[in-house]
């Protein structure tokens, strides 16, 4: 298989993880699933880091963020597909 | 220019300067054989006097405060081949603080990693308390009481005890010993979403293959399960033990988060380092976290801070901080003698006595700190090294670390020991 650009755990979150360094805006992202090693395509719509998480959809202030298949936090913005997910717009729903 | 010999120096020059950054060469050892097959199944120990196999023979210098610090600094100076253990703490403290306290150090001292001890403290009482809990393991232990001497008679009596304790145990050999008398112990730090991916699944697969067959294993971190409390809680070999784990973790909670919080922890947990690395939220970060356990393994029991497991070979839950010195003082502390640590942005923490083994599936990291890592799996994020072939690399670097290899951590002489605190001192 080629090198992946993003890691997806579950085939039901909604973010993946960058594992490559120097990832630009406007990259066709090879994207794979671990769990089931099934893969897609994706844009990316920003110059994300290695290791940063990237929305697989839209998501909406308010909606929960899926990762592991599990709930990770909910988004406090707007967030496009192929846009960077991180401290910036999404948040703890702990503490 | 760079003289070498037995050794190819495959590329650079010996630590060449390039602007102000020193770029490492690299090198290549001859080759060793490698353990495989068979040869990992056991490996070459010290088997103490209550039957416990240790992977180091130190002859450590245990401060039972801080005052006593500089005493057993000069003895580890007078003496090779000794190690001083300073911490802070240790005057004042009462209750259950001072029991951790009396645990962390009798449990340090009581590691199969240790051959024998001096223990210095400012008073004769509380020394002679952790002089007669090492001694119930049997090996050699003698304490010395600071006031009615001062410092320069107290250390000359330990600098003679010390020489024989050390020349005694560099005579001690090492035995064949079957790998189901290994202590694995694991917890992860300076984390991202790599370790989640790579390093924590890596350390979870050793556990798959080795639990089964009678490794001890402990894990733990209680501010950093929450997130993934319902999945730990699920974890535990019966409900009843499941019951007990989450009692403890609410406590955790209650008493500490929801006593003392001034915001969301945001700044804390995840930590910066954490964030930089791509991580949001405390729940992504307890989830990558529970990767060290792998898929199979259940947790038969609970264990304080400090104590020793009691039921048996098996997977523990620790209740410890999540703060990587804290937590590896504490798991040595309770007797493992080996501690396999995942890190994802590069935390550099060794321990004095028990050999700490990194394992990082950042390729950022292994550009930018190689040094400091022991298991390169950043193959897993290629796609092309799988989950079980990172967990048998990791194996064989267990088997050979307890076959003496120093870990990078010992290497760079990174000894950080530190005491777990609950509260104020009286």
């Amino acid at each position: 298989m080629s090198k992946p650009h993003l890691l997806v755990h579950e085939a039901k979150d909604t973010v993946g993880v960058v594992v490559v360094e120097g990832l630009k805006a406007g990259t066709d992202m090879l994207c794979v699933i671990t769990h089931d090693n099934s893969d897609f395509r994706l844009t990316a719509k920003m110059d994300i880091p290695i290791g940063h998480k990237v929305a697989l959809k839209d998501i909406k202030a308010g909606d929960t963020i899926w990762k592991y298949g599990q709930d990770i936090g909910k988004a406090v913005a707007n967030v496009g597909k192929g846009e960077h997910l991180h401290v910036h717009n999404a948040k703890t729903k702990r503490w | 220019m760079s003289i070498v010999a037995n050794f190819d120096l495959v590329k650079g020059k010996l630590a060449r300067i390039k602007g102000r950054k020193i770029e490492a060469p690299e090198f290549k050892t001859p080759q060793l054989k490698r353990p495989s097959g068979r040869a990992l199944d056991s490996f070459m120990g010290w088997r103490r006097e209550n039957g416990r196999v240790g992977v180091r023979n130190h002859v450590v210098l245990l401060p039972l405060d801080d005052l006593s610090n500089a005493a057993c600094e000069a003895v580890a100076n007078n003496i090779k081949g000794t190690l001083a253990i300073p911490h802070s703490y240790g005057r004042l403290q009462f209750g259950e603080d001072l029991d951790v306290h009396f645990r962390t150090l009798i449990g340090t001292g009581s590691n199969p990693n240790v051959a024998a001890v001096v223990v210095i403290g400012i008073e004769d009482g509380w020394t002679k308390r952790v002089v007669d809990g090492i001694a119930a393991t049997g090996k050699p232990v003698v304490g010395f009481g600071i006031e009615g001497h001062g410092d320069i008679a107290t250390i000359a009596k330990a600098s003679y005890v010390a020489k024989e304790f050390v020349q005694w145990a560099t005579e001690l050999q090492r035995v064949k010993c079957g790998i189901e008398e290994l202590w694995v112990s694991t917890k992860c730090g300076e984390s991202d979403t790599t370790t989640g991916l790579s390093s924590c699944p890596t350390v979870g697969n050793m556990y798959d293959k080795w639990i089964p067959r009678g490794v001890y294993g402990v894990f733990g971190e209680t501010s950093e399960i929450t997130g993934a409390e319902h999945l730990c809680k699920a974890r535990a070999a019966t409900p009843e033990v499941g019951e007990r784990w989450y009692k403890m973790w609410k406590a955790y909670q209650e008493d500490v988060i929801e006593a003392h919080k001034t915001d969301d922890l945001s700044d804390s947990q995840p930590t910066k380092g954490n964030i930089a690395g791509g991580l949001t939220t405390i729940e992504e970060k307890a989830l990558g976290n529970l990767e060290k356990i792998g898929r199979e393994c259940k947790y038969i029991d609970i264990l304080q801070p400090a104590e020793a497991p009691a039921k048996g070979p098996g997977l523990y839950y620790m209740d410890t901080s999540s703060a990587a010195a804290e937590c590896v003082t504490l798991m040595a502390a309770g007797g493992y003698v080996v501690h396999t640590f995942p890190t994802g942005q590069g935390n550099v923490i060794g321990n004095p006595i028990v050999p700490v083994i990194k394992i990082t599936g950042n390729p950022k990291t292994m550009r930018t700190m190689p040094e400091h890592i022991d298991v390169d799996v950043s193959g897993i994020l290629r796609r092309d090294l799988t989950i079980p072939q990172a967990g048998d690399a990791l194996i064989e670097n267990i088997v050979r670390t307890a076959n003496g290899r120093l870990t990078a951590a010992e290497a760079l002489g990174h000894r950080e020991y530190s005491m777990t605190k609950l509260y104020r001192s009286a």
